[in-house]
C-alpha cells in the first residue's frame, strides 16, 4: 500500500516537472532545462530496465545484450531524424545524410528507404529489435542455452554489432553515428517544447510499460515464466512449452528497449556504436539488480538511483566516481540480494 | 680507439704538404651544412673508399658528430670531443650534434656499406652487402666483384652476390644483367621482387626474363605467405589462449565469472612494468626484468585472485549471474584505481633484445621474435596448468572439489582453501597473460577491456571445464580469424568469427570438447 | 545539484582522497565580482582518459596561471571539472550541465571528433563557447566553437607534400592507415585527391581501415611491406588512433619495417603517445603536428617550465595538444580583457584577429572562420622519445576548415 503510494507520488512530480519548467528561473519551484532533460533520458533507462527485469527477474533470462535492441531501436529513430535534415545539412544534400556526401556514396542504400517516414521508423524501431531477439532467442532457447551461457552469447551479440556498426562502410555513420538532429514531428528539437513533449512521451511509455509488464507478470504466462526461471526441465516435463514461453517474453522485452532507445536518441541528440558496448548492458542489467530484481518497481527505482548518482558523481568526483559505483554494485549484489526494494519490505516486517 | 686511429691518420696527412685536392678533407664541409649538403657529402666519402671517412660516418650514424656555430665538425674522444680535421681537442661550447634525416640515413646506409665491405668482421661484410642490396647503384658492381673474390664465408658471399645481382641490374652490361635477373628470380625474396619491377620499366628489351623472374619469386612467395598467415594466426591463437587459459581454471572448474577477469591480466603487465622499473637502477639485472617478471605477475594477480575470492566471491557460491555483476563493478574499481596510482597514459614496458626483431626461418618465413616467444610462453602455460592439475596435491584436491565438493569435505579436504587457492591459480594465469601483452599492446587501465569478451568466447567455444578445448577453441580461432582477415578487413573477420561461435554454440551447446557425465550437468 | 566544485587534480587525488587543490603560493587580491567559471570537459575515465587527461591537467594549470596574475578583470577564475568518461551521449549532458547548472563562461575540452559533434547543438543552442584543441578534419564550423588544432591543411598536405619531397624520400605509392572513424576517412579522402592531383593514381595509393583499440597488426604490417615491394619508393601516411599506435609500432619496428626505406609519418603520435613505447627502433619515423616539445625558443621553454612546476614532474612532455589550449586560453584571457566582459557575445567578436606568440615559436592568430593561423612542423622520431623538427613552413598557413579536395564543398558555398 505504502509502495503505491509513493510510487503515485513520484509519478506525481515527475508528471509537472515540465510544467514547473515553464516557472521563472529565480522561482524556488522551477526546475532547470537540464534536469528535464537528464530526467527524460532516465525515464528512457528505466524502460529499459523494466524491460531487462521482465527477462532476467521473471523468466530467468539473463541477457547482457539488452543495450544492443535498445541502440538498434536508437538507430531506427536516428535514420529517420537524419532524414528529416534534409538540405539543412552542411552539404545541403536533399537525401544523402552527411556523413553519407564525404563518404561518397551517390544514393541511400536501400535499407535507409522509408525512413523518412515516422511510422516506419517507429515500426523498425519495434520491428529490427524484436526480429533479432527472435532469431537469437529461437536459436538459444531451442537449443536449451540457459544461464551464464546466455548470458555470454547475448554479450557476444553485442560487441559483434558495436564491432559493425564502427565500420563507416556499413552506412550508418561509423563512430561518430548520428548527431545534429534538427527537428521531430515538426518540432524543432533544441526547445523547450519539445523536450517537454519527448518528456512526457517517454512518461506515458514508462507507465504502459508498466502495466504491461506487470500484466505479463500476473497472468498465468507470468507464473508460468517465473516457474521455467525456478526450474525449466520439470516446467518442460509438465507438459509446457518452455521455448515459446521465453521467447515471448524475450521478443517482448527486446520490443520494449527498442522503444526506449527510440526515445532515447531525440532526447540525448546523439546514437553512435559506443551505445552498443557490453559494459553499456551490463550496466543496464545493475540498474535492476540495485533496485531490486523480480519486482518491476526495483528496476525503475534502479536505473533512476544508479543513473541520478553517477551524474552527481561524475561532476563532484570526477576521478573517483567509479570507486563509489563500482563500490555500490559490489554492496549491493554482496548485503542488498533483494535490491533496494528490499529495503522497504525489510522496514515493513 | 677509432678516433685515435683517425687522427693520427688525419697527422700523418697534415704532415704531408697540405694538398688543397685531398678529396677527403673536401668533402667534410658538407657535412655542417643542410640535409642535402650532408647527404652529398656522404656520398662522395663513401664513394672515396678512404679509410678515415668510416668512423666519421659512424659517428654520424649514432648522432655523435657535432658541429660548432663556426662549422666546424667534432668526433667523440674519449670523454670529450677532438676537431675531425686537425684530430686536436677541442671544446664543446655551442657545438650541436650534426641531425639526420631519411635522406641522409639512406645515403650513410649506402655509404658506410661500401667502406665496410672490407672489415675484418663478417657480420660487418654481411651488414654491407645487405645495405648496398638496398642502395645499389653501378659503381658497387667492381666493388663488389673484388669483395666477392676475397670472401671465404659462403654466408656472407651469398649476401654480396645479391647485392652483385641487384648492382648489375642497373648497370650498363646487359649480359650481366640477364645472368642478375635470373639469381634475383632464384633468391626469391620480397625485396628481389620489388627489384624486378623496378627495372622492368627501365629495361623493355629485357621484360620477359624479369617476368618469368617474377613468376618464379610469386610461387615462392604464395607458400611463404601461406605460412606466414598461419604463424599469425597462431600467434593471435597463443594471445587469445593467455588471456583464457585464467578463464577455462576459474569459470571452467569452478563455475565463476569473473567479469574483473581483464583488470587482473592488466594487473599482470602492470607488474612486468614495475618490475622493470626496480630492476632498472641495477644494469646487470635489466635484461632479466622481463623473465622475473614472469613469478612477480603471477604472485601479484593471485594474491588479488586470493582476496578477491575470500573477501567476496565466496560468499556468493551457486549465484553465478550475481558473482557476475559483482565482479563487473571489482573491475570498475581497480581500472581506476590503477588509473589514479599509475596514472592514464601508456606505461612503457621495454622489450629485451632477443624478443625484438624478425627470425627468418629455413625457407625464408619471416616471423617476429615476440611473437614466436609468446607462442612458446603460451604452450609452456599451459603445460604448466595441465600439470599442476594432473600432478599436484593441489590439482588433485582442486578436482575432488570440482567432483563432490561434500564427499571432499569428508575426505578432509579443506575445500575453502581449495576454492581460494583455485581461484588465486586462475588469477596468477591472467597475470601471466599480462607479462606477455604488455610485449605487444598498450600497458594502460583499459588494457583488460579488449580481451575480456574474447577470452570467454574461447573457453565457451573450446568446451567449459577442457583445457584441450581451451588450446584447440584459441588456436582456431587465431587462425579462422587471420585467414579471413586479408579479404574481409580486420573488423569483419572479428564479427564473422563471432557470429560463427554463436552458430557453433547454438548446435553444440557445450563446445568442441564438452564434458560428458555428471560434472556436466548443472 | 551541486554548485561549487573541488578541483581535482591527480596530485590532489595522490596526496589524500578528495583533497581540494592547494591555494596558489601568491594569492592576489580579487575584487568583488563573483569567479569567472572555467568548464573543463574531458574524460578522465574510459578509453579517452589516456589522452585527455593531461589536457584537465593543462586547463587547471592556465587557471592558476591567470588567477596568479591576478585574475580576470579583477576576478578570480575557478575551473568546473566534469568526466564524461568517453562516453559521447554523457558529453552532451555534462556541456548542458556545465552552461546550465554551472553557467560557466567558457569550456575547454573535447577530444574525439565524436565528442565535438556531441556537445555541438549543445553550444549552439545555449550560446555557450567552446575551446577545442585537437587536430581534426575539418568539415566544420559553429559560431560558438573555436579550434585551435590543425585543420587539414595545416598538417595533412604538407606531410604528404614533404614525403614526396627528395627530402621526404620523394615517395611515390603512398599507404594511408587509419583508425575507422571520420577523421581519418576525411583526412584520408582529402589526402586522395591531393594525390591524384600531383600524379598519383589510385593504383599506387593503399587505404585500410581499423577498429579502435586495434591491437594485432601483425597481418596489415606484412601487407604494407609488400605493397612496398612494387619497385617505387612508399611511405605510410598513418591516422591512427590513441592506444591503437602502440602495437602499430612495435609490429613495426619488429617487422624490420626501417624509416629509410618506409617511413611512416603519423598526425596523432606525439609526446604523450610515445612516452609508452621503446622508441629506439622507430627513429626517423615522422610525425606531423604544429608543435614539438623540441621546439626551441623562449616561449615554449616558459610554457614547458610551467608545465613541469605545475605538474611537479620534470618528466612530463608537452605535446600539441596541450598548447593549443594554452594558446587557446592566453587568446581567451585577451579578448576578455578586450571585451571587458566574459559574456560570450562581445568574446566571440574580440576573439577574432588576437594574436600570441604561441609556444611554436610563430606568432598565431585568430581567424575569422574561428581557426588559427599555425606554422606546420615535420618531426622525426628520436631515441629519447621527442619528436625533432626536420623540416617546417617559412610561416604560419591559415586554416582552411573547408578542404578545396572535396569536392562537395563547392556546393557548399551557397549556404
Amino acid at each position: 500500500m505504502t509502495l503505491r503510494f509513493v510510487l503515485l507520488g513520484a509519478l506525481l512530480v515527475l508528471a509537472v516537472m515540465p510544467a514547473l519548467n515553464r516557472l521563472p528561473a529565480d522561482s524556488a519551484l522551477h526546475v532547470s532545462d537540464f534536469l528535464i532533460s537528464i530526467t527524460g533520458k532516465w525515464i528512457t533507462y528505466a524502460i529499459l530496465a523494466l524491460a531487462i527485469d521482465l527477462a532476467w527477474g521473471y523468466a530467468g533470462i539473463l541477457s547482457l545484450g539488452h543495450g544492443a535492441f535498445f541502440t538498434l531501436g536508437g538507430y531506427a529513430i536516428g535514420m529517420h531524424l537524419m532524414r528529416l535534415i534534409g538540405t539543412r545539412g552542411v552539404y545541403g544534400h536533399p537525401t544523402l545524410p552527411d556523413f553519407m556526401v564525404f563518404l561518397g556514396y551517390k544514393e541511400l542504400p536501400w535499407y535507409w528507404l522509408g525512413f523518412d517516414s515516422f511510422p516506419y521508423a517507429l515500426f523498425m524501431a519495434m520491428a529490427v529489435p524484436g526480429l533479432l531477439a527472435l532469431v537469437v532467442g529461437y536459436l538459444a532457447f531451442r537449443s536449451r542455452i540457459t544461464g551464464v551461457y546466455l548470458s555470454i552469447i547475448t554479450q557476444a551479440m553485442t560487441y559483434a554489432l558495436m564491432l559493425a556498426f564502427f565500420r563507416n562502410d556499413m552506412g550508418f555513420g561509423g563512430n561518430n553515428g548520428f548527431t545534429d538532429f534538427k527537428e521531430l514531428l515538426g518540432m524543432s528539437l533544441n526547445t523547450a517544447n519539445a523536450r517537454a513533449v519527448l518528456f512526457y512521451a517517454s512518461l506515458v511509455l514508462l507507465v504502459v510499460a508498466f502495466f504491461l509488464c506487470t500484466r505479463v507478470a500476473q497472468s498465468k504466462l507470468g507464473r508460468v515464466l517465473v516457474a521455467i526461471r525456478d526450474a525449466e526441465s520439470r516446467v518442460r516435463f509438465l507438459g509446457y512449452d518452455v521455448t515459446q514461453h521465453k521467447l515471448f517474453v524475450f521478443v517482448l522485452s527486446a520490443v520494449l528497449a527498442g522503444l526506449a532507445g527510440a526515445l532515447y536518441v531525440p532526447q540525448v541528440g546523439i546514437i553512435n556504436p559506443g551505445e552498443f558496448s557490453p559494459g553499456n548492458s551490463i550496466e543496464a542489467v545493475i540498474w535492476v539488480a540495485v533496485g531490486g530484481r523480480g519486482t518491476l518497481v526495483g528496476a525503475v527505482l534502479g536505473a533512476f538511483s544508479v543513473n541520478a548518482l553517477k551524474t552527481w558523481l561524475t561532476t563532484v568526483a570526477p576521478d573517483l566516481w567509479l570507486f563509489a559505483l563500482g563500490g555500490l554494485f559490489v554492496a549491493v549484489t554482496l548485503f542488498l540480494p533483494r535490491g533496494l526494494i528490499g529495503l522497504f519490505s525489510k522496514a515493513k516486517s | 680507439m677509432t678516433a685515435l686511429i683517425l687522427r693520427i691518420a688525419l697527422l700523418l696527412l697534415l704532415a704531408l704538404p697540405a694538398r688543397a685536392q685531398d678529396a677527403f678533407i673536401a668533402a667534410l664541409p658538407g657535412l655542417a651544412g643542410g640535409f642535402s649538403d650532408i647527404a652529398a657529402s656522404v656520398d662522395r666519402l663513401g664513394a672515396l673508399g678512404d679509410p678515415r671517412a668510416l668512423p666519421l660516418l659512424r659517428a654520424l650514424q649514432e648522432g655523435k658528430l657535432q658541429k660548432t656555430p663556426d662549422g666546424r665538425l667534432l668526433l667523440p674522444e674519449g670523454a670529450g670531443t677532438a676537431d675531425a680535421v686537425t684530430g686536436q681537442p677541442a671544446d664543446v661550447a655551442g657545438a650541436e650534434a650534426v641531425r639526420l634525416n631519411n635522406r641522409v640515413r639512406q645515403a650513410l646506409r649506402g655509404a658506410l656499406g661500401r667502406l665496410q665491405l672490407v672489415s675484418p668482421d663478417p657480420a660487418q661484410r654481411g651488414a654491407a652487402a645487405e645495405a648496398i642490396f638496398r642502395g645499389r647503384s653501378a659503381e658497387d658492381v667492381p666493388l663488389l666483384q673484388a669483395a666477392i673474390a676475397r670472401e671465404q664465408i659462403p654466408a656472407v658471399r651469398a649476401k654480396m652476390e645479391l647485392a652483385l645481382a641487384a648492382a648489375q641490374l642497373v648497370a650498363p652490361d646487359e649480359a650481366a644483367k640477364r645472368d642478375a635477373i635470373a639469381r634475383l628470380g632464384a633468391a626469391g625474396s620480397v625485396e628481389a621482387r620489388a627489384l624486378l619491377i623496378e627495372a622492368r620499366t627501365a629495361n623493355p628489351s629485357l621484360a620477359a626474363a624479369i617476368d618469368v623472374s617474377i613468376a618464379t619469386i610469386e610461387k615462392q612467395l604464395q607458400i611463404r605467405r601461406m605460412a606466414e598467415t598461419l604463424f599469425q594466426g597462431l600467434s593471435l591463437g597463443s594471445v587469445l589462449l593467455l588471456a583464457a587459459l585464467g578463464l577455462a581454471v576459474t569459470f571452467g572448474v569452478m563455475g565463476v565469472i569473473n567479469m574483473a577477469h581483464g583488470e587482473f591480466v592488466m594487473l599482470g603487465a602492470y607488474a612486468t612494468f614495475v618490475v622493470q622499473e626496480l630492476c632498472r637502477g641495477t644494469s646487470w639485472l635489466v635484461p632479466w626484468a622481463l623473465p622475473l617478471a614472469v613469478p612477480a605477475a603471477f604472485l601479484v594477480t593471485a594474491a588479488a585472485g586470493a582476496l578477491l575470492e575470500r573477501g567476496l566471491i565466496r560468499h556468493l557460491y551457486g549465484r553465478p549471474l550475481e558473482t557476475l555483476l559483482m565482479t563487473f563493478g571489482v573491475g570498475m574499481i581497480l581500472q581506476q584505481a590503477v588509473r589514479v596510482a599509475f596514472g592514464a597514459q601508456n606505461r612503457e614496458v621495454l622489450s629485451p633484445s632477443w624478443m625484438q626483431g624478425t627470425l627468418t626461418l629455413p625457407g625464408g618465413v619471416a616471423v617476429t621474435q615476440n611473437r614466436l616467444w609468446i607462442i612458446f610462453f603460451g604452450l609452456a602455460v599451459l603445460a604448466m596448468v595441465f600439470a599442476a592439475i594432473r600432478l599436484t596435491r593441489f590439482g588433485l584436491e582442486m578436482r575432488a572439489v570440482v567432483q563432490n565438493r561434500r564427499i571432499a569435505a569428508t575426505m578432509g579436504i579443506r575445500t575453502g582453501r581449495v576454492d581460494a587457492m583455485t581461484f588465486a591459480f586462475g588469477s596468477g594465469l591472467a597475470g601471466l597473460a599480462g607479462v606477455a601483452l604488455s610485449q605487444i599492446d598498450n600497458v594502460s587501465p583499459n588494457l583488460g577491456t579488449g580481451y575480456i569478451i574474447d577470452s570467454f568466447m574461447v573457453v565457451v567455444f573450446g568446451g567449459v571445464g577442457s583445457l584441450a578445448g581451451t588450446l584447440v577453441g584459441a588456436l582456431t580461432l587465431g587462425v579462422v580469424n587471420k585467414m579471413l582477415e586479408p579479404w574481409a578487413g580486420a573488423v569483419l573477420a572479428k564479427v564473422f568469427v563471432l557470429v560463427a561461435i554463436m552458430l557453433f554454440i547454438q548446435r553444440r551447446p557445450k563446445g568442441i570438447f564438452a564434458l560428458k557425465g555428471r560434472a556436466a550437468e548443472s | 545539484m551541486p554548485t561549487t566544485t573541488p578541483n581535482f587534480t591527480r596530485r590532489a587525488t595522490l596526496a589524500g582522497l578528495g583533497a581540494s587543490l592547494a591555494a596558489p603560493m601568491i594569492q592576489p587580491a580579487f575584487g568583488q565580482g563573483a569567479p569567472i567559471k572555467v568548464g573543463v570537459l574531458h574524460s578522465l575515465s574510459g578509453t579517452m582518459a589516456i589522452s585527455e587527461t593531461a589536457l584537465r591537467d593543462t586547463v587547471l594549470m592556465m587557471v592558476e596561471y591567470a588567477n596568479s596574475k591576478g585574475g580576470l578583470l579583477g576576478r578570480k577564475l575557478e575551473a568546473v571539472v566534469v568526466d564524461p568518461a568517453s562516453n559521447w551521449p554523457l558529453f552532451a549532458e555534462k556541456a548542458r550541465e556545465l552552461l546550465q547548472v554551472h553557467k560557466v563562461d567558457v569550456t575547454f575540452g573535447c577530444w574525439t571528433s565524436v565528442s565535438r559533434k556531441s556537445v555541438l547543438p549543445v553550444f549552439e543552442e545555449l550560446k555557450g563557447l567552446l575551446f577545442y584543441p585537437v587536430q581534426y578534419e575539418g568539415e566544420e564550423e559553429s559560431p560558438n566553437i573555436f579550434y585551435t588544432g590543425a585543420a587539414p591543411n595545416q598538417q595533412a598536405i604538407p606531410a604528404v607534400e614533404y614525403l614526396m619531397s627528395k627530402d621526404g624520400g620523394e615517395a611515390k605509392r603512398i599507404v594511408l592507415l587509419g583508425t575507422d572513424y571520420v577523421y581519418p576517412r576525411t583526412t584520408n579522402r582529402i589526402l586522395r585527391g591531393f594525390l591524384n592531383s600531383k600524379g598519383i593514381g589510385n593504383a599506387d595509393i593503399m587505404e585500410e581501415y581499423t577498429p579502435f583499440g586495434h591491437s594485432d597488426w601483425q597481418g596489415i604490417v606484412a601487407r604494407v611491406k609488400r605493397f612496398a615491394a612494387e619497385g617505387k619508393k612508399t611511405a605510410i601516411v598513418s591516422t591512427i588512433n590513441g592506444d591503437a599506435n602502440v602495437p602499430f609500432y612495435r609490429e613495426l619496428g619488429n617487422q624490420g619495417i626501417k624509416a629509410e626505406d618506409i617511413p611512416c609519418v603519423a598526425f596523432s603520435v606525439g609526446e604523450e603517445e610515445l612516452a609508452g613505447i621503446d622508441t629506439k627502433p622507430l627513429v626517423g619515423h615522422l610525425a606531423a603536428w604544429n608543435y614539438f616539445m623540441s621546439t626551441p625558443g623562449k616561449p615554449n621553454e616558459e610554457f614547458k617550465a610551467m608545465w613541469q612546476a605545475y605538474i611537479k614532474n620534470p618528466k612530463r612532455v608537452t605535446n600539441d595538444p596541450m598548447e593549443a589550449i594554452y594558446t587557446g586560453f592566453r587568446m581567451w584571457m585577451q579578448a576578455v580583457e578586450k571585451a571587458k566582459t566574459t559574456a560570450v557575445a562581445a568574446v566571440t567578436p574580440a576573439l577574432i584577429g588576437q594574436k600570441l606568440m604561441a609556444p611554436c615559436g610563430f606568432e598565431e592568430e585568430m581567424l575569422p572562420n574561428h581557426h588559427l593561423s599555425k606554422p606546420v612542423l615535420i618531426g622525426e622520431i628520436q631515441a629519447d622519445g621527442q619528436i625533432n623538427t626536420v623540416w617546417k613552413t617559412a610561416g604560419v598557413v591559415k586554416a582552411e576548415n573547408w578542404s578545396p579536395f572535396i569536392p562537395e564543398n563547392a556546393n557548399r558555398a551557397k549556404k
